[in-house]
């Protein structure tokens, strides 16, 4: 059986495309397993997993959580709120602590861009990056791969665009990394205020106008406005963005062929899409998330049972 | 009486356009002959041979962290970290607890330092409390000692407290020094906004803060006919408007941190804090430029901006880790390395950066190499080949960038305050 080159996945960015392809061709087996009557593996058995989240959490940690117990690991949830992270301590006391009670992978979502490479430098678990800040959440844009491998075949030369704060995004960015290195066209859809600096050089194109935008693309991948930062910081009401960049049926019946539409979760409806897209019969929103368990199964495998 | 006797040392002094290979012998704290062969009875004999004495190193902007972060840095372990980096003055920034915004500050920091073989001189505070409001009592301040006004750390950025700053400054022959920052621009942000931070996801500091404010700044200076010196400047747009305003005459000076010119933004692919500073690391371009503001004497002065930071503090996730690290002991390993090897500065050029213009800006008085004068000498080994060993510092702080790096060129000793300390 083939082996990943990464020891932990911190983010897509330098990942190599053996290592993505080997991570989505495990995910089908392990969405095999999903539809059996007892979807459970006995992979992972003997090893402890920690789910470390500084950031409020809901569908990622249940996701991780599912993949990990459906792998046989033993699980432990850690959550800021609870922690002693109110008390003062620091990351790294936090995680040496965990770590000094003998844990083997550390699954890490943190609101600190580079939390992950961080700790992975200073421990000696694996670590998977469940988001950090504003730079990597690997395992959505794998999961979003996965789905759109299901729906298009081959992710080679096609035309993705992201839409949304692609500044703020951590799911904008792994996408790019991990579409352009599997030979996808990327595109991203925003107002420039929501643009990073210098993005272009990262050999994306860049849309200002959702109609062109959805043109280029094969697939669109709907980011969530976050409601309590964006409104009136970067652009001027939820109103006009909706307007605006808003994915509504009308744009897609005006563009009169199909396209495939994502969404990372939790959707606001009305908001960056229209609920009849949502719900419609170009959506692959609930396929992601089932695919996001398999996409989970996969890494946990791969990372958690690599030789030392 | 105390002598020392520095035998076969090239000695280059900017001032006195000195450059030859000598003997100097110090009496007293004092120079008392300076030349060929010289001898001397109940001296103290260093062979300097291969080695050189310019006059001694001072940098502008240090932090010493006393009174009140003294965990992080004291005047006496800030003293000895300059002492070991070649430096026999320095101006601390008044960023401390209480901030130095009152003359019993200055008085106090004065007596800390007294008897070191460094001299400590403080910059008071531009407004009371660095809160930007209302401008500190100056003129108490000056004549307490003070050395110069800055908010360091924090911008001065209300336009009406600034005016009123260098109008009121301009009374006095040092300079209003500005932490060129805008407030709104940066609220956040932790490295250079560029291709790095568009990639790491870190909340950016645009360029624009820093290009901004200079601009701003050099208008008021102009207006006021102030007296403004440029902290820490680090951009091409900075650089481009200092130049334009030494073109015009106006009373603008700048300095640049050897950071500046020895790293850019791609150090932050690492995520190691030890590359967190404020200003951040630029861009490639910005480094070539500031190393041709020094050259075209756009930047008068290279200064450290040492700012000591424990490591339990700095260990962290790069958002949350404090801006800021050493200098002292890596200055002169840095400009000898990436200026003067590299060909961007003269030897008398970089000794001009490094002491003459500093000392200048913040009034001290001129150092020359010459019988009669007290003896206030840096040595060098220009030649010397080392890597840089944060636990070799004397700081009491580890926060380098530079840990393991190879550098040529470093200093061996200090002389002043008739005190020899030569490097370990």
């Amino acid at each position: 059986m083939a082996s990943l080159h990464i020891d932990h996945l911190l983010g897509l960015q330098n990942v190599p495309k053996e290592d993505i392809t080997l991570i989505l061709d495990s995910t089908d087996t392990f969405l095999e397993i999903l539809d059996r009557p007892i979807k459970k593996v006995p992979t992972l058995q003997g090893k402890t997993v920690v789910n470390l989240f500084f950031e409020n959490s809901t569908r990622t940690r249940i996701s991780f959580e599912l993949a990990e117990r459906r792998l046989s690991a033993d699980v432990v949830n850690f959550a800021a709120g609870s922690s002693s992270v109110k008390k003062g301590e620091t990351l790294l006391d936090t995680a040496r602590n965990i770590e000094a009670m003998k844990v083997d992978i550390v699954v890490m979502r943190h609101s600190a861009a580079g939390a992950g490479h961080f700790l992975s430098k200073r421990c000696t678990s694996r670590f998977i990056n469940a988001g950090d800040g504003a730079h990597e959440h690997p395992t959505q844009a794998l999961l979003d791969m996965c789905t759109l491998r299901q729906k298009h075949g081959s992710l080679d030369g096609l035309n993705v665009c992201i839409i949304g704060d692609i500044a703020h995004s951590r799911v904008a960015r792994s996408n790019i990394y991990g579409l352009l290195t599997m030979g996808a066209d990327v595109a991203v859809c925003g107002p420039p205020s929501m643009m990073p600096y210098d993005l272009e050089k990262l050999g994306v194109r860049i849309f200002h106008d959702v109609d062109e935008a959805l043109q280029f693309s094969d697939a669109v991948n709907v980011l969530r406005i976050q409601l309590e930062r964006d409104a009136g910081a970067d652009f001027p009401t939820l109103r006009e963005y909706n307007q605006t960049f808003g994915i509504t049926r009308d744009r897609l019946d005006r563009l009169g062929r199909e396209v495939t539409v994502l969404h990372p979760g939790p959707i606001n409806r009305g908001v960056e899409i229209e609920s009849e897209v949502a719900d419609g019969p170009y959506s692959v929103i609930l396929p992601q998330v089932t695919n996001g368990v398999a996409i989970r199964m996969a890494v946990l495998y791969l990372i958690g049972t690599k030789a030392e | 009486m105390a002598s020392f006797l520095f035998k076969n040392a090239r000695m280059v002094d900017p001032v006195t356009g000195l450059d030859t290979e000598q003997d100097l012998l110090i009496v007293d704290g004092t120079i008392d002959k300076l030349g060929p062969s010289l001898s001397a009875s109940d001296s103290e004999e260093i062979d300097l041979k291969g080695k050189t004495i310019v006059p001694g190193l001072c940098d502008m902007h240090v932090h010493f962290r006393e009174p009140g972060f003294e965990h992080k840095e004291d005047i006496r372990s800030g003293a000895a970290s300059a002492a070991a980096g070649g430096f026999t003055a320095v101006a601390c920034m008044p960023n401390t607890d209480p901030p130095i915004d009152n003359a019993s500050v200055v008085a106090y920091i004065y007596e800390k330092a007294k008897g070191l073989p460094v001299d400590v001189y403080p910059i008071a505070a531009i407004t009371k409390e660095r809160k930007g409001e209302a401008i500190a009592p100056m003129v108490e301040l000056r004549k307490a000692g003070a050395v110069g006004f800055s908010d360091d750390g924090s911008p001065v950025h209300n336009t009406k407290v600034l005016r009123i700053a260098l109008e009121y400054a301009s009374m006095f022959d040092v300079p209003v020094i500005q932490h060129a920052e805008d407030p709104h621009l940066f609220t956040g942000g932790s490295m250079n906004e560029s291709i790095v931070s568009t990639e790491l996801g870190l909340p950016p500091i645009p360029r624009l803060s820093e290009d901004a404010v200079v601009a701003r700044d050099i208008m008021f200076t102009e207006y006021v006919n102030g007296r403004y010196h440029l902290a820490h400047m680090s951009t091409i747009g900075a650089a481009n408007a200092v130049r334009a305003a030494k073109e015009k005459g106006l009373h603008v000076t700048a300095e640049v941190a050897p950071h500046h010119f020895a790293l850019t933004d791609e150090a932050v692919r690492s995520y190691d804090s030890n590359v967190k500073m404020n200003p951040p690391l630029r861009t490639a371009d910005d480094v070539r430029a500031m190393k041709e503001a020094l050259r075209d004497g756009v930047a008068d002065v290279i200064a450290t901006d040492h700012a000591p930071h424990a490591g339990f503090e700095k260990e962290v996730e790069f958002v949350y880790a404090p801006f800021g690290i050493i200098g002292l002991e890596t200055a002169v390993g840095l400009s000898v390395t990436e200026l003067l090897l590299e060909q961007w500065l003269t030897l008398p050029q970089l000794i001009e950066k490094l002491s003459t213009n500093p000392r200048r800006i913040i009034g001290l008085p001129e150092l020359r190499i010459e019988e009669g004068q007290r003896a206030n000498l840096t040595l060098l080994d220009l030649a010397a080949e080392w890597t840089v060993d944060v636990h070799r510092f004397k700081s009491k702080s580890r926060n380098s960038p530079f840990h393991g790096r190879a550098l040529t060129g470093r200093a061996i000793g200090i002389f002043n305050n008739g005190q020899l300390v030569l490097a370990d």
